[in-house]
């Protein structure tokens, strides 16, 4: 009975919310606040992961440490480019919102293409690694490596993939307030994988070659 | 017309402009050479060399927050604000709260 009461108030709130003019954008706002939650929960996630990285780093099993293992141009490279196209992602929706199409387009390809290289040197990374003989198994060291830098990659792989779904139903539907929340909300997410590959960047590769 | 004039206006605003994201991708791209240059020519080491990389990625964190993520046009309450924090704390507390008791558990083996 409660639970009933409960469903017709929350009901009520809703429809009174989708009266008028502003109630579907605040809707997309509330929305848009949903993925900002979800991206704290990610941020803690990635917080338990560089915990596990910090604490198991020195154990390297008699494997290759990080300052043999790293090779910083890579690595600087990636970091130049992610943050490229963090800025390029900006871009995309600076033109959403003054209504061009085309360059919202155009500098959602330009992020994917710098996603894109991004993911491959890393991948080219790990996999000299794993020539050299630094596997996921060698160390608790290069356990928490992998798994905190795999998690990363992982994550603007499947930002890569959106996006081009993305650029498909803006292509279809135009700048409509659901594309809008979505390229937003994406650009929040991408802007968010930048933050944390500083952190990568800095705990992982610069503290790990000092 | 004014009634535009506003609209415009408040776009503005939780947006951003062009000119604040350039300024945040140059912040952000000075604040990453500086670790690059300081750390990898060694002209700081040890403990210093720690605290210009994490203040240096703080920055840039902040930066992001601020001129890409539009952290400070948020209008009040601030709920993406605080959710951030408490998010932070918990980070915080894992992190910290790990290296502090497995680094005990080394000393008392």
């Amino acid at each position: 009975m409660s639970h009933n009461a409960n469903h017709a108030v929350s009901h009520g709130h809703g429809h009174d919310h989708d009266h008028g003019h502003d109630g579907h954008h605040n809707m997309e706002a509330l929305r848009q606040m949903g993925f900002w939650l979800f991206l704290i929960t990610d941020c803690i996630l990635f917080g338990t992961l560089f915990a596990t990285y910090l604490v198991l780093h020195n154990n390297t099993a008699g494997g290759p440490t990080a300052s043999e293992l790293f090779e910083m141009p890579g690595v600087i490279a990636e970091t130049f480019i992610l943050l490229t196209s963090s800025f390029t992602s900006g871009l995309a929706v600076l033109c959403m919102h003054k209504g061009n199409k085309n360059g919202l387009i155009g500098w959602l390809i330009v992020t994917i293409i710098l996603g894109a290289s991004f993911v491959t040197l890393e991948i080219s990374e790990f996999l000299t690694m794993i020539d050299e003989g630094a596997k996921i198994s060698t160390s608790a060291f290069l356990s928490s490596f992998y798994t905190l830098v795999g998690t990363h990659g992982l994550h603007v792989s499947v930002g890569l993939v959106w996006m081009i779904a993305l650029i498909v139903q803006i292509a279809r539907r135009g700048i409509t307030p659901v594309t809008t929340r979505k390229v937003n909300i994406i650009s929040l997410y991408w802007h968010f994988l930048d933050v944390v590959w500083i952190f990568v960047f800095t705990i992982v590769y610069m503290m790990g070659v000092m | 017309m004014a009634q535009h004039q506003t609209h415009s206006h408040d776009e503005h605003e939780s947006h951003g402009s062009l000119k604040s994201y350039v300024i945040g991708f140059v912040l952000s791209l000075i604040l990453t050479a500086i670790p690059l240059i300081f750390v990898l020519n060694d002209i700081v080491e040890g403990t210093a060399a720690n605290v210009v990389l994490l203040v240096t990625a703080v920055l840039q964190f902040v930066v992001q927050l601020f001129f890409f993520m539009h952290l400070k046009e948020e209008k009040k309450p601030r709920w993406n604000l605080m959710a951030l924090i408490l998010g932070l704390v918990i980070v915080l507390v894992i992190v910290i709260g790990s290296i502090w008791i497995m680094g005990n558990n080394e000393v008392y083996q």
